[in-house]
């Protein structure tokens, strides 16, 4: 392995690089074979036998190469608490856990709810080889009252509206934010709450949050918040998009929305397939994070609707915290969990030796985030942009907060054993390619 | 280095039955030392106990604090109001300034749920939970089983039912996990509001009628009930409270053999409980608090014996 391309803070130009080797996956295109892939200013030749004169040439024999993997919902800390995230710290994880696309949530400080503010993300991003798509507020100041200056932002290459962090609270102000959005080719992304049923809550509401004495968040305040995004977009033809779900009921309604034809989608984070709200039993505040780890039911319907693609994308809902924020009692410390560089060991570990095979988890967080936020999905062909996330997925590794490159190393899984990894990424231009 | 296998007492979910029947037993010879004229032993000489409680309380901060005293151990008390936590210091910081004035006993009392774990991750003193928020309350239950075993000599098969608010009780959450491990039944009783879910996989019965517990129980363990419940929509009023799940010498008259009572107080009287219940000669309310001195000694000295000068 070579180390020019191994600098995460000033990525190499991929001006004539010849990856050699690998297994290429592109389920889309319906390939899946090993070949080498040639790439002259970022843009990919013809599939050649022999590496052409004065090419770098990296080994990626066992390795797999697919289109570089999407996050569809990560919060960039900035503006506002840089000492968690920066758009460059967060662009540098993405590229750690293999991403090459990644869209932000607004609940910055002040929130990204104008057109201006969307601009001055995507330009902090410029340096990297990875795209920033910002989902912009909703409503001004996210304060769910006045919708922000949608048409505006749309022009800005945004396609997704949400007041994330918090659900929309009038059903009026979400029917207009949801037909306004649509006129505009643009959906809105929930985070499903009823803010009365969760008040004071820090974890699922249940048997062990009884145990624990800590006030818990009823499955309901989600799934009926659900529902009514599912009415509202039923009514209004308009599309809505589910964040982070984490509860049976809310399954069963996107489920049944999705047999109707209703233009609902859905999206699941890794802790929410994983993990259970038992693993609050220490009160770790690295297991608190909102929607709440459920039942051991919730997260098997969640499995379930993953693998039958009732909910569409693979996500982390990366939330950095500073370390002096999570170290506080349980019912203070805020919620969310770091997650962009741990999704794709967690995924390659825990979801292909579960029945889940690489083709479908390419769908989630390769196409599907794309398609929800009508963006072009990328292609292994001779004459596109390569676009593309390289894997070793042997590769043995524990995760170490202390390694990652976010600001932040709040994650439950620390010291978890992973095979499988993110060997770099090939975006816009640029390579990077770790050494490990 | 303690005499129990546990460094801590976060709480009775991490104590065997064998380590609390060894508190129990302890616990009368402390009371014997309370029954003295002189009522002071040199035990934890050398010892420094500081009470941090950063919730209001008069009762168990009082008991404690005479606890420590009896076994000759340095007190100081630290409160939350006037505190650097006033002034935006977080709970770490405080505790760990406090630990680095060399202490070796933290008593703490905290609103939020699992912060003396919080403390025992981040402290080398030794911690003892007075109390964090809903959560637990394990002297609290000591001494009410201390208080049960006195009259009964056991508590292997006895019927204790908590009654009222248990959704938001310490007390009863502290009872239920420690009279399951010594081998009681435990009947919980109050509206369906106040009863928190899931608590019938801690293996307990559950009813919403007050009659019923009466009919079932050998003891009643009454909780308080807080007004500001009622404006939190939990329960329609005080006075519909009373009228059914106040314990009254009427609804007690209709047991077939007296019920002992016990509550971990403040008692709202007239409203959880009346004056002829309270002060009747099966109620044991009083016989607890001088429990809870007998208790809190009792865990003191064995979680902190070790750290006394030799020479006590």
């Amino acid at each position: 392995m070579t180390s020019k391309y191994s600098r995460f803070d000033r990525p190499e130009k991929a001006q004539n690089l010849f990856l050699q080797g690998a297994r290429v996956l592109d389920p889309r295109r319906g390939i899946d074979q090993v070949m080498n892939l040639h790439i002259v200013d970022g843009v990919l030749q013809k599939s050649v036998a022999e590496a052409p004169n004065g090419a770098d040439v990296i080994d990626l024999r066992g390795h797999w190469i697919t289109p570089g993997w999407f996050d569809l919902h990560v919060h960039l800390r900035e503006p506002g608490k840089e000492v968690a995230e920066t758009i460059a710290s967060g662009c540098m994880a993405a590229m750690n856990g293999g991403f090459t696309g990644i869209a932000c949530m607004p609940n910055t400080d002040p929130p990204l709810d104008d057109a201006a503010s969307v601009k001055w993300v995507k330009s902090q991003a410029k340096p990297f080889p990875v795209e920033v798509h910002v989902i912009a507020a909703a409503t001004r100041g996210r304060q769910g009252k006045e919708l922000v200056e949608m048409s505006e932002i749309v022009e800005e290459g945004v396609r997704a509206f949400s007041d994330d962090g918090g659900p929309i609270k009038s059903s009026a102000v979400l029917l207009h934010a949801v037909e306004y959005s649509n006129m505009l080719g643009a959906r809105i992304f929930e985070h499903a709450e009823d803010l009365y049923l969760a008040e004071g809550g820090s974890m699922n509401d249940g048997e062990w949050s009884t145990r624990l004495g800590v006030t818990g968040i009823p499955t309901i305040a989600e799934a009926i918040d659900v529902a009514r995004c599912i009415l509202v977009s039923e009514y209004s033809g308009g599309a809505v998009h589910i964040c982070h779900v984490s509860a049976k009921e809310s399954v069963e309604l996107i489920r049944a929305a999705k047999k109707k034809g209703l233009r609902v989608t859905g999206e699941v984070c890794p802790h929410h397939l994983l993990l259970t709200d038992e693993m609050c039993r220490t009160f770790d505040t690295n297991f608190k994070m909102n929607p709440p780890l459920r039942s051991e039911a919730d997260r098997q319907a969640c499995w379930e609707a993953f693998l039958d693609g009732t909910l569409d994308v693979y996500c982390t809902d990366h939330a950095p915290h500073s370390w002096e924020d999570k170290t506080q009692e349980f019912d203070i410390a805020p919620f969310g969990i770091v997650g962009l560089e741990t999704a794709m060991g967690l995924a390659l570990t825990q979801f292909l030796s579960k029945g889940m095979d690489i083709k479908t988890l390419l769908e989630r967080v390769v196409y599907a985030p794309r398609e929800i936020l009508s963006q072009p999905v990328p292609a292994i062909a001779e004459g596109e942009l390569a676009n593309l996330t390289l894997i070793d997925p042997t590769h043995r590794w524990t995760v170490t907060p202390q390694e990652f490159k976010s600001l932040s190393r709040n994650t439950p899984f620390g010291g978890w054993e992973l095979t499988g990894r993110a060997r770099g990424v090939v975006h816009r231009g640029f390579a990077l390619i770790q050494v490990f | 280095m303690s005499l129990l296998s546990q460094k801590h007492m976060l709480g009775l979910s991490d104590y065997s039955a064998e380590e609390i029947q060894t508190i129990l037993d302890t616990s009368l010879q402390m009371r014997d030392i309370l029954d003295r004229p002189v009522k002071k032993v040199p035990t934890l000489r050398g010892v420094t106990v500081v009470n941090l409680f950063l919730e209001n309380s008069t009762r168990t901060r009082t008991s404690f604090e005479l606890a420590e005293k009896r076994l000759s151990a340095d007190t100081l008390n630290f409160s939350a109001s006037g505190s650097a936590l006033s002034k935006g210091e977080t709970m770490l910081d405080t505790a760990l300034n406090i630990e680095a004035m060399k202490v070796d006993v933290v008593i703490m009392r905290h609103k939020s749920p699992g912060s003396p774990h919080f403390l025992a991750r981040h402290l080398e003193s030794i911690i003892i939970n007075a109390g964090d928020g809903r959560h637990e309350h394990p002297t609290q239950a000591l001494l009410d089983m201390m208080t049960l075993r006195d009259k009964y000599g056991s508590l292997k098969g006895l019927r204790v039912a908590l009654v009222g608010d248990i959704l938001h009780s310490r007390v009863a959450m502290s009872n239920i996990i420690g009279l399951k491990k010594m081998g009681a039944e435990v009947i919980i009783c109050g509206p369906a509001t106040l009863i928190p879910r899931g608590i019938e996989r801690m293996g307990v019965e559950i009813t919403n009628h007050l009659d019923e517990a009466i009919q079932r129980a050998d003891a009643l363990n009454i909780l308080r009930i807080q007004l500001e419940r009622q404006t939190a929509g939990l329960f329609p009023s005080l006075r519909e409270y009373h009228k059914y799940f106040g314990v009254t010498r009427a609804r007690l008259d209709k047991a077939s053999s007296p019920l002992t009572i016990l509550h971990p107080g403040p008692m709202n009287r007239g409203i959880e409980i009346t004056s002829d219940v309270a002060d009747s000669e099966h109620s044991v309310i009083l016989q607890q608090v001088t429990n809870g001195v007998a208790v809190r000694m009792a865990v003191l000295y064995l979680l902190a014996g070790g750290r006394a000068e030799p020479s006590a």
